[in-house]
C-alpha cells in the first residue's frame, strides 16, 4: 500500500467513525425507540381487533412493505415540501426509518402475542384481573421475551439501512465516506473503510443482543 | 342454596353443545360432572365463569340473579371474584415463579398489598405441599406440582367455590395422586367444589353429588351414592360399566 493511501485511510477513518457515533448510532436509537412504540401500538390494536383502527393498521403494514425506504425517503424528503410540510434532514430520516421498520416490527410483536396460549388470559381474568394489567404482567413479558431475538434483527437492519439517509443529505457515516472520496477518489478503500465500521457496529449490536438474550433468561426452560 | 342454574343453553356453529343444563349447589357440596367426552362438561363450567358465553340461562349466586348471556362486565367481576377456576393444563402464568402465580391475583387482581399476599400465598402453597418450590418456574415444575401451584392459587383468591375442569387429565397417571389428594383434602374441608372429571373413584368416593351428562343434556343427577349404587337411567349404567371395563 503506497504512502498516499495510507494516509488518507488513518485521516479518514476517525472522521468517518465520528459521524458513526454521533449521527448514525444516534439515528438508528431514534428511529428504533420510535419504531418500537408504533409497532408496540400497531400490534396491541390487531391483536384486541379495535375496530377501525384496526384496519387503518393493515393499511399502514400494507403501505409501508409494500413500498421501497428509498422512495419513502425521497417522498417525505423531497416530495412533502410540495404542500407545505417541510423536515429538516435528520427528523426526516428518523421518521421514515422508524415508521418502515415500524411495520415489520409490528408483525413480529403481533405473532409473538398471539403465540401467548389464551390460557394465560383466561387464568388472569379468573383471579380477577383486567385485560390491560394481565397483557401487562403476564402477555406482553412473555410475548418481548419471544420477539427479542426477531426485534434484535430490526435492529441491527436498521443501523445498515441509515446508509440510506445519506440520500436525503443528512450527514451520517456513509455520506461521510461519500464526501471524502469526492476529494480524494478512493471508492474501494473508503466505501471498504465505511463497510469496516459499520461491521463493527453491528457486532457490537449482537453482542449485546447475546447479554440481553442471557440476562432475560428464559423462565427457567427452554421455552419461553 | 349457594348456587342455583337454571336452563343453559350453547350452540357453536348451529351444533347444540348445552341443551337447557339445570343445577343446584349448596354450600359444602362437591359435585362431579359425568359424561363421555364431548358431552359439554366442560363448556358448561366455563359458561359458569363466563370464559364462554353462554347463548342463554340464568344463574342466582348467594341470591343474586344474573343473566348468563347478558351479564355486564361488573357482574361478570363480581361472579370471578367469588369463583376460581383450575384449568386442564394448569395455566400457570409461565413468566411467574410458583409464589409470583399466586400473588399476582391478590395484588392485581383483589388490590392487595404485597406482604399481605405473599403471606396467604405461602399459605396456600404450604397447603398443597409446594412450599419448597417458591422460585421454581412453571416450566421447572412436573404436571402435578404445576397443577397443585394452580389449586394454591385458586385457594388463595379464597373463592366460594373452586371449578375444576379436568385437572388431572393432562398428567401422566404417576401424578394424578397428588392432585387428587389435594383435592379430597380440600372436599373434607368443606370446601363447594364443581368438577369434571373421568376420575371414578373421586366421583364415587369423595363427590357428594352428580350430574351426569350426555349430548348437552343432563341425563341424571343425584346424590353420588344413589348414582353409583343404583344409577336410574339405562345411559348411566352404560357410562359406568364402559368406565369400569375399560380400567380392567
Amino acid at each position: 500500500m503506497d504512502e498516499r493511501l495510507w494516509g488518507i485511510l488513518t485521516d479518514s477513518f476517525p472522521k468517518m467513525l465520528e459521524y458513526g457515533v454521533k449521527v448514525t448510532i444516534p439515528l438508528t436509537l431514534l428511529s428504533f425507540a420510535l419504531a418500537f412504540v408504533v409497532a408496540l401500538g400497531v400490534a396491541l390494536i390487531q391483536y384486541a381487533r379495535v375496530k377501525v383502527l384496526r384496519q387503518i393498521c393493515r393499511f399502514y403494514i400494507w403501505i409501508t412493505r409494500g413500498t421501497p425506504l428509498l422512495v419513502q425517503l425521497y417522498i417525505v424528503f423531497y416530495g412533502l415540501p410540495k404542500v407545505g410540510i417541510m423536515f429538516d434532514a435528520f427528523p426526516a430520516a428518523v421518521i421514515v426509518l422508524g415508521l418502515n421498520e415500524a411495520a415489520y416490527m409490528a408483525e413480529t410483536i403481533r405473532g409473538t402475542l398471539e403465540g401467548v396460549s389464551k390460557g394465560q388470559l383466561e387464568a388472569g381474568l379468573c383471579v380477577g384481573m383486567t385485560w390491560p394489567k394481565i397483557m401487562w404482567h403476564v402477555v406482553l413479558p412473555q410475548a418481548m421475551r419471544t420477539a427479542f431475538p426477531a426485534l434484535s434483527n430490526s435492529m441491527i437492519a436498521m443501523l445498515k439501512e441509515t446508509s440510506m439517509a445519506a440520500t436525503i443529505t443528512v450527514m451520517e457515516l456513509f455520506r461521510q465516506a461519500q464526501v471524502i472520496n469526492g476529494r480524494v477518489y478512493e471508492p474501494l478503500a473508503l466505501y471498504l473503510e465505511a463497510a469496516l465500521i459499520y461491521l463493527i457496529f453491528c457486532t457490537i449490536l449482537t453482542f449485546l443482543q447475546h447479554r440481553g438474550e442471557k440476562r432475560l433468561g428464559s423462565y427457567g426452560g427452554t421455552k419461553a | 342454596m349457594m348456587l342455583e342454574i337454571r336452563n343453559v343453553k350453547k350452540n357453536f356453529d348451529g351444533h347444540t353443545v348445552l341443551d337447557g343444563i339445570d343445577l343446584d349447589v349448596q354450600k359444602g357440596d362437591v359435585t362431579a360432572i359425568l359424561g363421555p367426552s364431548g358431552s359439554g362438561k366442560t363448556t358448561f363450567l366455563r359458561c359458569l365463569n363466563f370464559l364462554e358465553r353462554a347463548d342463554s340461562g340464568t344463574m342466582v349466586f348467594d341470591g343474586e340473579r344474573f343473566d348468563m348471556h347478558n351479564a355486564k362486565k361488573a357482574e361478570i367481576a363480581r361472579v370471578r371474584k367469588k369463583t376460581a377456576f383450575v384449568f386442564q393444563n394448569y395455566n400457570l402464568f409461565l413468566n411467574k415463579t410458583a409464589l409470583q402465580n399466586v400473588t399476582l391475583g391478590l395484588t392485581s387482581g383483589l388490590g392487595m398489598k404485597k406482604e399481605e399476599a405473599e403471606e396467604r400465598a405461602l399459605k396456600a402453597l404450604e397447603k398443597v405441599g409446594m412450599a419448597d418450590r417458591l422460585k421454581h418456574y412453571p416450566n421447572q415444575l412436573s404436571g402435578g406440582q404445576q397443577q397443585r401451584v394452580a389449586i394454591a392459587r385458586a385457594l388463595a383468591m379464597q373463592p366460594e367455590i373452586i371449578y375444576f375442569d379436568e385437572p388431572t387429565s393432562a398428567l401422566d397417571p404417576e401424578l394424578i395422586g397428588e392432585v387428587l389428594s389435594v383435592m379430597r383434602e380440600l372436599a373434607e374441608e368443606g370446601m363447594t367444589m364443581l368438577v369434571v372429571t373421568h376420575e371414578m373413584d373421586f366421583a364415587r368416593n369423595v363427590s357428594s353429588q352428580v350430574l351426569f351428562m350426555d349430548g348437552g343434556k343432563v341425563i341424571e343427577s343425584g346424590p353420588s351414592k344413589e348414582f353409583f349404587a343404583a344409577p336410574k337411567q339405562e345411559r348411566s349404567r352404560e357410562f359406568i360399566r364402559a368406565i369400569r371395563e375399560a380400567r380392567e
